[in-house]
């Protein structure tokens, strides 16, 4: 039963865990072997996922976690289909290219057996996701994410934006997660089963009441809501840039923030089996993708541009799962991961060049300076904007087509999507690397180290051919395009050479930015709005709750029974007159009073 | 011929008397001497009450004669621990008047 072969799936995922330990528990003073653990960790992790992504038939061991016969039985098991060897493959992969750049832009920092601790933990957890097959596992598992994005974020708590920023992050998931909670347990009800291919082989007990799963399916989607930052709970992932930019790249642009459609995909059955679901579904995903690239486009934190355009690309892909077209989604999940995760190391590059300066309107002409980051950089942002034959032209136009098939309203938000994604990334390019200097750091910015070079050479390397199609083919379903597609390409390219050339003629040779949309800067004032709602309903609530506490708790009970013990005292002591007499005399009447009512009632 | 009415009108008449004893006088030894003519006006009824309640053999029930008894003796000590309280009282407050007595009043 334990062969070396079905033993795979337990060294991918335990090598982090193993690793977190042994840093937690042993080497947290020596921090280069700290570190060199972790890398070790995440490739063994890396090349188990290569063979068990070769190997098409493996299974690992499992056994019974919690066995309640006929009522609760979670096993510790994994699924090894083709979606989650492509995602392990996604994740170990990506994530030991960052681990590897993690070891040149953390090189100095004070804490980094902690961060490399957190990253193997990170790389445990996000893989248990992968490979859960059940509910319970799965959300066991995408707390521990929510955790260890809690702990990167607030990497450098010294600092309070940051701490402020992971606090946000980890309770604006929680809500999502909340949702996603309730939604396990109502399908477990229906179904009697947290296990995936049995609620598949039950599923007629929970689709035999449409509302009922319709709010099941879109309760299950409010987790990839908070994970995958979409509208209404996309506030934290700009906060979250706050983190180091390897940690933004990894959790908050190629795996965590995906793991919300990867869950999606996963539970595939439940959706699909419900039109209103799929509609809302589809709509999020749109308005997301919207916003995330309205909001883009006047940042001038490098970070932040990347990171509302990871939620405008994150809504790409939700609303493929909306669509009903998982090929679509995992499609784009796949190309993002890399040249999302391009991008922010890229970003990280020219952050670390310019001694940790990210305001964009500070740097200018870099790309004499940073010659391969500027490469990189602009490789990953051609595949962002979908320019052919970057991957993100296949992955994106695949969207677009299905869009433009199943949903005309979808698709012109989405094209007007790409042209705003080709217009912001087309600034920040224009901004960053072209121009003058606009300050002295951005005078005397030198290359990055080779150690974080390399993963962006590599990153770029898949970035650019990772939507050809032999390639592609060879770890996934390429979705088809049909007959729309040539209407739907062109389309995507004026979009496109729009967005650019409006992006070029707008901003070349800038100093200051030329506008000022308040209502952007402000993100729509959403964060104001939040704020303002949490103030009044936790107002609302405290107000309550003293009412209670001070009306009903402390008026009515307390004093209630206090008062009443004293007042009646009071009134009984009248009768305490002191004459023996008229004691005696009460005594008759009482007799008398008794007599009465015994024998003439 | 005596009926049972003149039995009870005396017994009434005695009960009366002490009740009025008991309300309307202040030393407390009166009151204890008037609580004891209630008792005994009790104690006259039920004999009467023994006496004219006779059996189809004519002899009278004895149980009400016999509760008498009882009630002398519990009488007696009564009047003993009574009057052991009035002289405990007497010697604290040199007085048997009850208005003098009236710590109980708040």
């Amino acid at each position: 039963m334990f062969t070396a072969i079905t033993r795979l799936p337990w060294f991918v995922l335990l090598l982090p865990l193993a690793s977190a330990v042994v840093i937690t528990l042993f080497t947290r003073r020596w921090k280069n072997v700290s570190s060199y653990i972790s890398v070790a960790a995440v490739l063994g992790s890396f090349f188990c996922s290569c063979a068990i992504f070769v190997k098409a038939d493996i299974s690992a061991p499992e056994f019974n976690w919690i066995y309640i016969r006929g009522v609760f039985n979670v096993p510790i098991a994994f699924v090894l289909d083709d979606l989650s060897r492509l995602m392990l493959l996604v994740v170990s992969g990506v994530g030991s290219l960052i681990h590897i750049y993690s070891l040149g832009y953390m090189r100095d920092d004070e804490g980094k057996s902690r961060y490399f601790a957190a990253l193997s933990l990170f790389m445990f957890a996000m893989l248990g996701i992968v490979l859960a097959n059940n509910f319970v596992m799965m959300f066991i598992f995408w707390e521990l994410v929510g955790f260890t994005s809690y702990v990167l974020i607030g990497h450098w708590f010294e600092r309070d934006s940051a701490a402020e920023a992971a606090k946000k992050a980890f309770l604006t998931t929680r809500i999502g997660d909340f949702g996603f909670m309730i939604g396990i347990l109502m399908v477990w009800m229906a179904t009697g089963s947290v296990v995936f291919d049995d609620i598949v082989a039950h599923l007629s007990r929970i689709t035999s009441n449409p509302d009922y799963l319709t709010i099941a399916a879109v309760l299950i989607f409010c987790g990839a809501v908070g994970k995958s930052a979409q509208f209404p709970l996309h506030v934290w992932l700009p906060d979250a840039m706050e983190g180091p930019t390897p940690v933004s790249a990894l959790i908050h642009a190629a795996t965590m923030v995906a793991a919300g459609v990867y869950l999606l995909v996963r539970v595939a059955f439940l959706i699909h089996a419900s039109q209103t679901a799929l509609l809302v579904i589809a709509w999020i995903g749109t308005i997301s993708a919207l916003l995330g690239a309205l909001l883009a486009t006047q940042q001038s934190d490098i970070k932040k541009i990347l990171a509302y355009s990871t939620i405008s690309q994150l809504g790409y892909m939700i609303m493929a799962v909306g669509l009903a077209s998982d090929e679509a989604a995992m499609f784009h999940l796949f190309t993002h991961a890399f040249f999302k995760a391009l991008l922010f190391l890229a970003a990280g590059s020219i952050i670390v060049s310019l001694h940790h300066e990210q305001n964009i309107w500070k740097m200018g002409g870099l790309a004499g300076k940073l010659k391969t980051t500027f490469a990189t950089f602009a490789v990953g942002g051609l595949a962002l904007i979908g320019c052919p034959p970057f991957s993100g032209f296949f992955s994106k136009d695949a969207i677009l087509a299905l869009a433009y098939g199943r949903n005309l309203p979808i698709f012109i938000i989405g094209l007007t999507t790409a042209f705003l994604t080709a217009f912001y990334i087309s600034r920040a390019v224009i901004i960053v690397f072209f121009g003058k200097p606009r300050s002295d750091a951005a005078r005397n910015g030198r290359e990055s180290p080779l150690v974080m070079i390399v993963p962006l050479l590599i990153l770029a390397f898949f970035a650019l051919v990772a939507g050809l199609e032999p390639v592609a083919k060879y770890f996934l379903i390429v979705p088809h395009e049909g007959e729309s597609g040539v209407i739907v390409s062109v389309l995507a390219l004026s979009a496109l050479a729009l967005g650019v050339g409006i992006a070029t003629w707008l901003y070349r040779n800038r100093e200051h930015d030329p506008f000022h949309v308040d209502l952007i800067r402000h993100r729509f004032y959403i964060d104001e709005f939040y704020q303002w709602l949490i103030n009044r309903t936790q107002e609302l609530l405290a107000r309550i709750a003293d009412f209670f506490d001070r009306w009903i708790i402390d008026a009515g009970v307390v004093r209630g029974a206090s008062g009443g013990t004293f007042g009646i005292g009071s009134l009984l002591r009248l009768f305490q007159v002191g004459n023996l007499q008229a004691y005696a005399f009460l005594f008759g009447l009482g007799i008398v009073v008794l007599i009465y009512f015994t024998i003439f009632r | 011929m005596v009926t049972l009415g003149d039995y009870l009108l005396v017994s009434g008449v005695l009960f009366t008397i002490g009740f009025a004893g008991v309300m309307v006088r202040r030393n407390i030894i009166i009151i204890l001497m008037a609580l004891e003519l209630m008792l005994n006006a009790a104690n006259l009824s039920l004999v009467a009450f023994s006496r004219f309640h006779v059996d189809p053999t004519g002899a009278p029930n004895y149980n009400a004669q016999v509760f008498v008894f009882f009630i002398i003796t519990v009488a007696a000590a009564e009047v003993a621990v009574g009057l052991a309280i009035v002289v405990a009282l007497f010697r604290l407050r040199q007085t048997t008047h009850v208005e003098d007595i009236s710590s109980l009043k708040f």
